[in-house]
């Protein structure tokens, strides 16, 4: 490849400048800054009001030691993660390939399955508790059960994860389904000539075309679990079981209780959770490219 | 609701460095001159920033400041829980000159951080019409007055009367009878106790009054202060002897809301419930001459019944407010019996604070709760109101979901509570 020296104009500079100037101001001051300004002040004690204070490493001892919201947290985001990542999004798949095969209806099916999507998390929380409230839910009226699906520490994620599913899988199946379109049915019927039975057919040749489709899928999984949030809100205020690391850098942060530093400890918790996802996928897209 | 809160890692950060948010919210308030306040007088405009979200609040705060005539008055309404979360940022930003808060250690906090002014001349006239106990209540650490109360309510356990003469129950007058009344009510196939904590903060009412009737007001404070040890005996022993009661609570408490309990009682399912007198809200109009309550029976002879949770609700004074005149003006206005008359008639659940009030418009119960109050020497303004936000909400809350969930492990419960409050009373 010949080397060229390039000269830019006044004029390729200012367009430059400007477009490039506002990107990078941009981006450091409403991503770099604010995550630079909470691992400092995850250091401190402040309470948002009066002096700052450095107390270093005091707040990851107490939140980890003497923090029991915390541990569960941890658990629970990991659950979540695990629970979407291993149920639900192989059921997206599982519905999605059914739908593919135009079985009679399918419209009808693939609209119910898609409905929970258009809705917030926030509002599958409220119907959620239309359906698990011990009282006057809809589940302990139908089973006869005395269940407190919501309010018993040891159940209460699984039901609340179910109705977090219920939502994602539609979602994967939409996803799925515009994937399995896109495949070449010739593929398919190269693999029949060749003696492939449907498994086979599927596993070994339709699934690994999907390779862009399940990479947007797993990226999408795994944030949807980190940023699992409105549904336990609504439901508890995400307490008593439902704790999540956002919850908790929202109790302590946002809330009257303005324990800043201490909050900010969690932030950054959750940010090294998620940099550990983030930057696994972000080398293994490089990684191919080359 | 959710949605309105800023739930990305980022969106908190930004909240963290306190850029713009209190603007924004205030900004979100509806702008609402209050009616017929026009006519100002000598005193230019006093802005009142108010957490009276709910539509009977809201009418009443405005037809209260209706009669301010020295002085134009504008009311930013935001919604309630906003306002009190945002508590901090709102007072250090452009806050409203009057704004409406909570009596007692949540007042004595902002006092102590500078974000309120001291109304000391205020209650040289106002003083009279209030007893002692609001007089302390609205007193920060420094010994000057920050407050001025408007209504509050008693928590006490409500009943309904039919229900009790039908079985010939009657108020117990002491821990035994109460624990034997409710056996009596589980044998007559009643759930004696109806109890509620999803939203976390009704168990408190729970802990606090046991806490005053078996180790007194004095201790209650100093526990809330962060001055006495949570592993203390004492503490053991309210724990304890809650334990005892639990199993004459209404079971999954903590899949229940306050309001779900309240429907409980009011349909005879269970038999009696600690609460606010705001539980008024959950019984029709045609029920509510059958409800009425008793105070939590004495536990220990030494201090009787002689406290009570009833939480004050009243205005401040903002350290940043731009017309101080004019906003005195209205404060001596709200302490006016005139002014609370009207907060009491529009909502059944509220009593004045001031002892000048008239109190020939109120209903049986409302007339029951200012006796109730009048006779108890302490008045306490409930755990979340009585201590430390932070430690409120981050440690009280869940620690006291975890022992309404496993009454039987409280040691373990009280080792860490203590450890959580010395992190943050520190």
């Amino acid at each position: 490849m010949a080397v060229r020296t390039r000269r830019y104009s006044a004029r390729d500079m200012t367009v430059l400048v400007i477009g490039l100037g506002v990107a990078v101001i941009v981006n450091l001051g409403l991503i770099w800054a604010p995550t630079l300004a909470s691992i400092g002040l995850s250091g401190t004690d402040w309470n948002g009001i009066g002096p700052i204070e450095w107390v270093g490493g005091q707040n990851y001892h107490d939140l980890s030691a003497e923090y029991p919201p915390f541990w569960s947290a941890v658990r629970n985001n990991l659950l979540w993660l695990g629970f979407l990542g291993l149920v639900a999004t192989p059921f997206g798949l599982f519905c999605a390939v059914l739908l593919d095969r135009r079985l009679r209806l399918s419209r009808v099916y693939q609209s119910a399955l898609y409905m929970p999507v258009v809705l917030s998390l926030a509002v599958v929380g409220f119907i959620a508790q239309l359906v698990y409230s011990s009282d006057y839910g809809v589940l302990n009226a139908v089973t006869g059960l005395t269940v407190d699906w919501l309010g018993d520490s040891s159940v209460n994620i699984w039901v609340v994860m179910v109705a977090a599913a219920w939502r994602h899988v539609g979602y994967v199946m939409i996803i799925y389904l515009a994937g399995l379109k896109a495949v070449d049915p010739a593929l398919k019927e190269a693999a029949a000539i060749d003696g492939a039975n449907e498994r086979q057919s599927f596993f070994r040749v339709v699934f690994p075309t999907l390779r862009p489709v399940n990479v947007i899928v797993l990226v999408i999984t795994v944030i949807e679990a980190l940023r699992a949030f409105d549904i336990v809100y609504a439901i508890n205020k995400g307490r008593n079981g439902l704790e999540l690391l956002s919850v908790l850098v929202t109790e302590n942060i946002v809330g009257e209780a303005s324990r800043i530093g201490f909050g900010s400890a969690i932030a950054v918790i959750l940010l090294a959770i998620s940099l550990g996802f983030i930057v696994t996928y972000l080398s293994q897209l490089f990684r191919e490219e080359r | 609701m959710a949605q309105r809160l800023p739930i990305s890692r980022r969106n908190l950060l930004l909240g963290a460095a306190a850029l713009g948010v209190p603007a924004a919210l205030v900004g979100c308030g509806s702008d609402t001159p209050a009616p017929g306040g026009t006519a100002s007088g000598n005193l230019g405009t006093v802005t009142i920033g108010s957490n009276a979200s709910d539509e009977i609040p809201k009418r009443s705060l405005e037809s209260q400041v209706k009669a301010f005539t020295q002085a134009t008055t504008k009311i930013n309404t935001v919604d309630h829980n906003t306002f009190q979360e945002n508590i901090n940022r709102y007072l250090r930003g452009t806050p409203d000159d009057v704004f409406t808060w909570f009596a007692g250690y949540r007042m004595q906090f902002f006092a102590e951080q500078g974000l309120a002014i001291d109304i000391s001349d205020v209650w040289r006239e106002i003083g009279a019409d209030y007893t002692q106990a609001f007089k302390d209540q609205s007193t920060g650490t420094d010994g000057k007055q920050y407050f001025v109360p408007s209504t509050y309510y008693p928590w006490a356990v409500f009943y309904r009367k039919s229900l009790w003469q039908e079985k010939g129950y009657a108020p117990p007058a002491t821990l035994d009878e109460f624990t034997a009344l409710a056996r009596r009510m589980k044998a007559d196939g009643i759930i004696p106790i109806a109890f509620a904590d999803k939203d976390g903060w009704p168990a408190m009412g729970t802990f606090d009054i046991l806490n005053m009737r078996m180790n007194g007001y004095d201790f209650h404070i100093s526990l809330m202060g962060g001055k006495e040890s949570w592993t203390d005996p004492r503490v053991r022993r309210v724990f304890d002897t809650w334990r005892g009661l639990m199993e004459f609570h209404q079971p999954a408490a903590l899949g229940r809301t306050w309001q779900e309990a309240g429907q409980s009682l009011a349909q005879k399912k269970t038999g009696m419930y600690l609460l606010g007198m705001f539980v008024a809200q959950q019984f029709p109009e045609a029920d509510l001459d059958d409800l009425d309550f008793f105070t939590f029976p004495e536990v220990d002879p030494a201090y009787g019944t002689d406290s009570i949770d009833a939480p004050i609700d009243g205005y401040m004074l903002s350290a940043k407010a731009k017309n101080v005149d004019g906003a005195k003006a209205l404060l001596k206005l709200l302490a006016q019996p005139s002014s609370q008359n009207i907060a009491t008639k529009l909502d059944p659940g509220m009593l004045a604070a001031s002892s000048k009030a008239d109190t020939s418009g109120y209903s049986a119960l409302q007339k029951r709760g200012a006796e109730l109050v009048s006779k108890a020497t302490h008045i306490a303004q409930f755990l979340d109101r009585d201590t430390r936000p932070d430690f409120a909400s981050t440690v009280m809350i869940p620690s006291l979901q975890t022992f309404v969930g496993k009454p039987d492990e409280i040691d373990p419960l009280l080792a860490s509570i203590e450890k959580q409050k010395a992190n943050i009373f520190r």
